[in-house]
């Protein structure tokens, strides 16, 4: 006779209202009129996401415990990077609002008739609305997974409608296309490599529980080599999601050809569930054998973080910029993984935060800068925006001093404690490297100020469009974070502080 | 220790006028600078009040704080956002409002006819509430945001004039040079927290005593780095003659009197550490003594009035670096030269201002010439800042100079001799070049351009030239009377009354031989260039630009040191432009061409992606490979 399992549903209620507004979602694209929908799907969509948000709230504070047969470990550490997931994902949303981002048909080629027709008609495709929903879901599970398959499913579920999503950009379809296939190819490689990752550690345990993976890895004796190679394995899936080099490729094409909401979608939320995820798995799974693959992230995150500095330097897209940025943050990331302490896991909660919001706010304000033909992404072609509309451009330079690190917005904060535990534990190597990146990755933040506020206006430049109630809405708030969280950053620190909890 | 509720409006007051004065925008055009320069003088009447109030306190007492929040809490590190007001802050904050109110006055005149003169004083705010809080912070963590800060709004400052592309380079190079030292800073954090476990002065000074050498000489290292960024010490001086481009007020106000000797406080805040470690100690007078001579040389062969007096700042920079190096000692006689500084050097900057502001914005020497008569209070007030950086008793100079000379002497043997030495010779160089520059701008024939009608300034402007000329003369004087500065520092810095306990040197003769130097050297400046013009009055008057430079070029190098010291200059300035100049952008090449690599490398092929990947995987697999066996 099989008893059923027993699933907390309370725990696991935020993401089971994810997965029923985007459920809901796929019923109005089938049910409900064209003239409707939009609106429609916008509502169930910044619905189900604050009812989930403020589900994860009420419960942030429950014991940790394991809410589906030992696949799914609720505690403080996965809840905070849930509650992140979701905040970042309500105001990324509130981007996709405004102006025609998004193809009229994922279906019809680029260049042919019925797109032109469909252009006409001004329709804009809203199934990108389920899709983020499910994406979101995947993301909300990836971080709390407590075994291989959980942590794969949930991977998958969050990166294929983000395959779809990138390739719905309405203009430059072409280049939209080929990143979506880019990101899918490279994705489903990456992958493969996760996966293979998985059945080596399954081997090696003979479970695929995270928990018993650690007793197996602290017994000595045991066939290594297979824990090694699943370790190495795993670790490329991860470093793929969060960009680190030399995974990280795919990154700047694919943030330059998706739909600007959504490349600020992406930058910011995958990167809170895959650090999520990786400090989960490399804590509770291998935190035994840490003197073995530390080395080798040690490695990693010194590459990531020089190579998207120095990367960045020659840029002149504005999103290209922004991507190579994300990539040195992802260096930055790392040391809080290595340092492998509460102060390194506070600090890489606080960091996540911190960078998601001001990456939302960018790539939104990059929606924002435009001309006749659609988003100017030539930052030559922003020159003079200081002088044009100084609350934008002051925004933006907000945005990137944060990114820079300089004291008083989030992103000194962030930087200072997440090296602070990183010398603290040691790693004196990756601090030195990362105070140098930082400093030279300042210099293309600054290369963009510059342009923004010391240059001339040209004949060529850009206008900036009127920003629609939910896009200020959005812009206000990544500023006030960035700013809040500058000058009072214990706001955020007394809560993490207090959520680094992992069920073993 | 005394709390205080009110030392947080030094800091809120100023930027919240700054806010203002952005936010508001245009609506504010008409009173914006009223309300800025209220601002600021609000602040000094503060500082004043504390000042009177410590000074009411016996000695251990005087110290104040104001928690104003617990700042960052995660893991161990815990920082409060919280000011400290002793006796060595108190000195910064009353020359930092007192000669920045002055300025905010004379900018009122100055920046008359700019239309964007609101956001001009909007800026100055901005940079006093960042340079009080620089000063003001109770752990290296504080004065860090300050020190950014400050980089923010002189880098505002400078780029102020952005019209002209050069002005935004010169900003940008600055920039660079101050992020070099951030880096050290930020280090020198680091280091503190691993070592001490808290990044507050009290917490640091407590354990510095049982620290390790090697933690101790790392933290002086990175701290002397950061001080070398801001203050433009050697190697990373370079930046302060270009910040000359910003409008003149800034360059009194940060780039002579204040922001450029944070990196002076700096060392002097952090005298625990400097105190403990030898190896730091020789780190900064090498640095000092370098930049004390590097400065004077590079100062004989500007042509530019602002140039001239950017790289005599960097030198006598130098000097103060160097006093911090001289062990206990010497810390307060670097303070007591910056404050004299602050005062004759500002006044110079402004009378240089005034000139320009009469000369139609002309910064070159050889096209002045004879205006002491008609700019009378302009040449009285920078005669007597002339006076005292030449350090002619009884001006401010001469107090503060002769005693960090002496304090060199002081240290005994080789060591003693060399840094006294050094310092001596500054001294005589500093004569040449400063009585150049009067020569050439107040005395001697007129070489104008043509329609050029020089006038003396507003009252706004030389008033507060005639107030910081007082502080030229009796600024030295007050603060070494019966040891005063030496004495109310003593519980910060531990600063001993007696130069250095045992007076190798009689401080008079001492005194005479740097007396000696200077007239030496002024008294061959005067005589070159007396010679010249008496030679040739008209050829100067008609002279092209290319006859002038040769003549004025030859004539300084052959003037200064001959031959070998011709070679010496020439290198020096060579230095300063091809290898310091050129290692920065060896840097900058260096960079872009592995970031053109990287960028071919990014292809745009998803199977040259594939492969790095996997590349990626073979190499992560060597690596554990070769830790793990």
């Amino acid at each position: 006779m099989l008893t059923t399992p027993a699933l907390n549903y309370n725990l696991l209620a935020p993401i089971l209202i994810v997965l029923g507004g985007a459920l809901l979602g796929v019923l109005v694209e089938g049910f409900i009129g064209k003239a409707y929908r939009a609106r429609i799907q916008i509502v169930i969509a910044l619905a189900s996401i604050a009812a989930a948000l403020g589900w994860v709230i009420s419960i942030h504070n429950v014991t940790s415990q394991s809410a589906a047969v030992d696949s799914v470990s609720i505690d403080g550490g996965g809840l905070f990077m849930q509650g992140a997931i979701l905040a970042l994902a309500f105001v990324a949303l509130l981007f996709f609002t405004q102006n025609d981002h998004f193809a009229p048909q994922a279906s019809a080629l680029p260049g042919s008739v019925e797109e032109a027709e469909a252009i006409r008609a001004g329709v804009q495709m809203t199934e990108i609305y389920p899709l983020v929903l499910f994406a979101v879901s995947g993301m909300l599970l990836f971080p709390v997974a407590h075994d291989l398959i959980t942590l794969f499913v949930a991977l998958e579920v969050l990166s294929i409608p983000l395959y779809i999503i990138t390739g719905l950009a309405r203009r430059r379809r072409l280049l939209s296309q080929e990143a979506a296939l880019k990101y899918f190819l490279l994705g489903a490689y990456s992958s493969a490599f996760f996966l293979f990752g998985g059945a080596f550690l399954y081997g090696f345990s003979g479970s695929l529980s995270l928990g018993v993976i650690r007793t197996a890895a602290a017994t000595p004796g045991s066939n290594h080599i297979f824990l090694f190679l699943g370790v190495l394995f795993m670790s490329v899936g991860l470093l793929f999601k969060v960009g680190a080099v030399p995974f990280h490729s795919w990154t700047p094409d694919v943030y330059q050809g998706a739909p600007t909401p959504v490349t600020g979608f992406m930058a910011a939320c995958t990167k809170v569930a895959a650090f999520g995820a990786m400090f989960r798995i490399f804590i509770v799974g291998f935190g035994a054998i840490q003197t073995d693959w530390r080395p080798l992230f040690v490695g990693v995150a010194i590459v990531t973080m020089a190579g998207g500095a120095i990367a960045a330097i020659v840029q002149r897209d504005v999103k290209r910029t922004l991507a190579y940025s994300s990539i040195t943050h992802a260096g930055f990331l790392l040391a809080g993984v290595i340092a492998l302490s509460k102060a390194g896991l506070t600090s890489m909660m606080f960091y996540l935060v911190a960078y998601g919001f001001a990456t939302i706010g960018a790539f939104g304000i990059v929606t924002l800068v435009r001309d006749s033909t659609g988003e100017v992404n030539d930052l030559n072609r922003w020159a003079g925006l200081g002088k044009k509309s100084p609350g934008i451009a002051t925004a933006f330079a907000l945005f990137l001093m944060s990114f820079g690190g300089i004291p008083l917005t989030a992103g000194f904060i962030a930087k200072f404690s997440i090296f602070t535990a990183a010398y603290a534990s040691g790693n004196i190597a990756i601090v030195v490297v990362g105070v140098l990146s930082s400093a030279i990755a300042l210099f293309f933040y600054l290369r963009v100020v510059l342009i923004m506020f010391f240059k001339e206006p040209t004949d060529e430049t850009v206008t900036v469009a009127v920003p629609s109630f939910l896009v200020s809405t959005g812009i206000v708030i990544c500023f006030a974070i960035t700013l809040v969280l500058g000058v009072y950053p214990n706001l955020l620190f007394n809560l993490a502080n207090t959520m680094t909890t992992l069920v073993p | 220790m005394r709390t205080s509720s009110h030392l947080v409006y030094l800091i809120a007051l100023p930027l919240f006028s700054a806010a203002l004065l952005l936010l508001l925008g245009r609506i504010a055009d008409k009173w914006g600078h009223l309300l800025a320069t209220l601002i600021s003088a609000t602040t000094f009447g503060i500082g004043v009040a504390e000042f009177f109030s410590m000074h009411s306190q016996s000695g251990a007492n005087r110290a104040v704080t104001q928690k104003i929040f617990e700042w960052i809490s995660v893991g161990n590190l815990k920082v409060d956002a919280s000011l400290l007001l002793d006796q060595l802050s108190v000195c910064f904050v009353l020359l930092i409002t007192g000669v920045g109110t002055l300025i905010h006055i004379y900018s009122i005149a100055y920046m008359d006819h700019d239309k964007d003169r609101r956001r001009f004083f909007a800026y100055l705010n901005l940079f006093i509430a960042a340079m009080l809080l620089l000063v003001l912070g109770d752990s290296y963590l504080n004065l860090y945001v300050g020190w950014e800060g400050v980089g923010l709004a002189s880098y505002l400052l400078i780029g102020f004039w952005n019209q002209n592309p050069a002005y935004a380079v010169a900003a940008k190079k600055a920039f660079i040079a101050n992020r070099v030292g951030d880096v050290g800073l930020s280090l020198a954090i680091m280091i503190s927290f691993a070592q001490f476990g808290t990044v507050s002065f009290a917490g640091v000074q407590a354990g510095a005593p049982h620290a390790s050498p090697v933690a101790l000489s790392a933290i002086g290292a990175m701290l002397l780095l950061a001080a070398a960024g801001k203050s433009a010490q050697f190697p990373l001086q370079s930046w302060l003659g270009d910040a000359m481009a910003g409008p003149t007020p800034v360059s009194a106000l940060i780039h002579a009197a204040t922001m450029v000797t944070a990196g002076v406080y700096l060392i002097t805040r952090s005298n625990f550490i400097f105190d403990a470690s030898s190896t730091a100690r020789i780190l900064v007078v090498t640095v000092g003594v370098i930049t004390l001579l590097f400065g004077a040389i590079v100062g004989t062969a500007k042509d530019d009035i602002k140039k001239a007096l950017a790289a005599s700042t960097m030198s006598q920079i130098g000097y103060m670096i160097l006093a911090t190096g001289l062990g206990p000692v010497g810390y307060a006689f670097a303070i007591m030269h910056l404050l004299t500084h602050g005062f004759f050097k500002a006044g110079m900057f402004l009378g240089a201002g005034s000139v320009m502001h009469g000369m139609e914005d002309e910064v070159n020497m050889r096209k002045y010439g004879g205006l002491a008569k008609l700019m009378p209070i302009t040449a009285v007030t920078f005669g007597l800042g002339y006076l005292a950086i030449l350090g002619v008793p009884p001006f401010a100079g001469f107090y503060s100079k002769d005693k960090i000379i002496e304090t060199a002497f002081n240290q005994g043997g080789g060591k003693g001799i060399l840094l006294g030495g050094a310092a001596l010779i500054g001294a005589g160089i500093t004569a040449f070049y400063m009585t150049r520059v009067v020569v050439l701008t107040f005395s001697g024939a007129r070489r104008w351009k043509e329609g050029a009608h020089p006038h003396e300034s507003s009252i706004l402007m030389w008033a507060p030239m005639v107030v910081l000329a007082i502080g030229s003369v009796a600024s030295g004087f007050l603060l070494s009377f019966g040891s005063s500065l030496v004495n109310w520092l003593q519980p910060v810095v531990n600063a001993s009354n007696s130069v250095g306990g045992k007076e190798l040197m009689n401080p008079w003769v001492v005194s005479l031989l740097a007396l000696a130097v200077v007239v030496l050297g002024a008294g061959y400046a005067i005589t070159k260039y007396r010679t010249v013009e008496a030679v040739a009055p008209e050829k100067v008057s008609i002279f092209t630009k290319a006859a002038r430079k040769d003549l004025f070029q030859d004539d300084v190098n052959d003037a200064l040191l001959v031959k070998p010291g011709k070679a010496l200059t020439l290198g020096l300035v060579a230095t300063d432009n091809y290898v310091i100049d050129g290692a920065v952008r060896l840097v900058g090449w260096v960079l872009s061409e592995i970031s053109d690599v990287l960028r071919k490398i990014q292809n745009g092929y998803v199977r040259t992606y594939a492969l790095i990947m996997l590349a990626g995987v073979f190499i992560g697999a060597l690596i554990i490979w070769v830790v793990t066996v």
